[in-house]
């Protein structure tokens, strides 16, 4: 990925990304939502399932990604379902990046599919964990309490405050922003504008964090291709580079053993992708950064680097994160309005690869050529940075 | 001490016929069944490395920082709230039957940090710091749980 590590061999770029429909699949199977991804991915690309060789997916039981496989009439020779919950998409395409480096793969397709909305409803994140079952071994410690996907984050949001002093209104501007992006994306699930005082007098679910604290939840895929840049100049389309990339992870299902709920797994492998990828946040052009809920965004521009640990809410602030802020942020509306089926990470990776291209529309962000794609999994538990660039490094 | 809180009842929202359900029990393992049985009989224990000296919770077979073995101390039950959150909407049950209920992240006096609910005072009235004590419930013939209170 880096030029040290890769001095004159095959370089890893990103030929082709899609999203399926979404975000309401009532009539798809979630299998048909990897594919109708992975058709507009290669197609893209410029090429066809019958040129892949490598192929990633990452769902909900193991053997996932050989299902997919399976069901894509796929028979690939290099594979990996890693799972890092919502960061899953990020280490996948890291990991696909090694592999065509190293000669393991000449073309790896990575495809995401959900249909938790039409399949599950509007509970997830407050229906679970309602008995010892759901958590096996040591996840038990924490599954006692009555303690919900969002209250997780919830408790990181509180004591953000107390450290930081960071307010509700700030984390507000996270949502707001998002939305105003989401409104210039037609396919997006809310685009109806929102203020401050919308977000901080919906109703709390886990105080601090209000309704529209929390990301939608939706139907919906994505798919990339990744193969050697000199590939892609076979096949004349826009190359984007792996620049570097790096994944951490600081505990499971256990927020108990979160040593500091302030700093996420993101201040671990942001600056060693950064460092791979030879730049510094400064050098970030557009970032897509996982929005699970807003404090997330808070606490990952933090982790980044992108400002100093508890300056965050100022960060974010006064659309810091508008295409003409501080540092432009999901474009695409993200999981706070236009798209969350669950494991997010794929659609960072459409979205930066888009905005590199200059295919971001109305959000685009004027000469883009570094974009960032941070995903976050778990109870905060898992990260995963990848640095793109549209000019060879 | 017991689960659900005395309000519970009257902030459910909708009529619901089937009886309570208790709180989740855990299965203990070969780890943790010494720490819920003391649980159950009202104590709280920690983990102190033989080698070391460190002090950890959850019980693992060896200890965090060294790799050394590990023998079980009874800990003072008192700590302080790290941070903590008021979950207002919660479709499983038990759970849903509490709301609302406050859950949270104690820090022990010993130093490890439990997740618990707070019991015996008003959502509003919990601030970070309080300082708060261990109340025990039996959850099952070989468990018990912490829940805590605030320190009188």
């Amino acid at each position: 990925m880096s030029a040290a590590r890769n001095a004159g061999g095959r370089r890893a770029v990103i030929a082709g990304v899609a999203t399926s429909d979404y975000p309401k699949l009532p009539e798809m199977s979630e299998h048909a939502v990897h594919g109708q991804a992975a058709d507009r991915a290669l197609a893209d690309a410029g090429l066809t399932m019958a040129d892949v060789d490598g192929f990633a997916s990452t769902g909900f039981f193991p053997m996932y990604a050989t299902g997919v496989a399976e069901y894509l009439g796929l028979h690939p020779t290099y594979y990996d379902e890693t799972n890092a919950g919502g960061a899953s998409f990020e280490v996948l395409v890291e990991h696909a990046a090694y592999a065509i480096e190293a000669g393991a793969a000449e073309v790896v397709l990575i495809t995401y599919g959900s249909i938790q909305l039409s399949q599950m409803g509007r509970r997830l994140g407050t229906g679970g964990g309602g008995g010892a079952g759901f958590a096996p071994g040591p996840a038990i410690y924490d599954a006692l309490w009555g303690n919900t996907l969002v209250g997780n984050y919830a408790l990181a949001a509180r004591r953000h405050m107390h450290q930081y002093g960071t307010t509700a209104e700030q984390l507000a501007a996270v949502a707001v922003t998002m939305r105003e992006h989401a409104a210039t994306n037609p396919q997006a699930q809310e685009r109806e504008p929102i203020t401050v005082e919308d977000v901080v007098s919906s109703r709390l679910v886990a105080d601090p964090l209000h309704k529209l604290d929390c990301c939608v939840i939706s139907d919906g895929g994505g798919a990339c291709v990744l193969t050697t840049a000199e590939r892609a100049a076979d096949l004349g389309v826009t190359p984007i580079y792996v620049l570097g990339a790096a994944h951490a992870t600081t505990h499971h299902m256990n927020l108990s053993a979160m040593a500091d709920l302030t700093v996420t797994p993101a201040a671990q492998c942001g600056p060693v992708a950064f460092a791979r990828a030879g730049i510094t946040p400064a050098d970030v052009d557009v970032a897509q950064l996982y929005d699970s809920f807003t404090i997330t965004v808070v606490l990952t521009v933090e982790d980044l680097g992108f400002c100093a640990k508890g300056e965050g809410g100022a960060f974010v602030e006064d659309g810091g994160l508008g295409v003409k802020g501080r540092l432009p942020t999901n474009t695409d509306g993200g999981g706070l309005s236009a798209c969350h089926p669950g494991m997010r990470g794929m659609f960072l990776i459409v979205e930066a690869v888009r905005q590199l291209r200059g295919q971001g529309g109305a959000t685009q962000v004027d000469g883009a050529t570094i974009a960032v794609a941070h995903g976050t999994g778990g109870m905060l538990s898992t990260g995963a940075t990848v640095v793109l660039g549209s000019e060879a490094p | 001490m017991t689960s659900p809180p005395p309000d519970a009842a009257t902030t459910t929202a909708a009529a619901d016929e089937r009886p309570p359900k208790p709180r989740p029990a855990p299965i203990p393992d070969h780890d943790s069944a010494p720490w819920w049985q003391a649980l159950h009989d009202g104590k709280l224990l920690v983990q102190r490395c033989d080698d070391c000296g460190q002090i950890q919770l959850y019980p693992r077979d060896r200890c965090l920082a060294c790799r050394g073995p590990v023998h079980f101390v009874e800990a003072s039950g008192r700590g302080r709230v790290y941070s903590f959150t008021v979950i207002r909407q919660n479709y499983a049950r038990p759970f849903r039957d509490w709301i609302p209920y406050v859950v949270a992240l104690v820090d022990l006096d010993e130093g490890p940090r439990l997740m618990t609910n707070l019991v015996d005072c008003d959502p509003d009235d919990v601030t970070i710091g309080m300082a708060v004590t261990a109340r025990f419930e039996a959850v099952s013939d070989q468990a018990g749980i912490a829940l805590f209170a605030p320190a009188p």
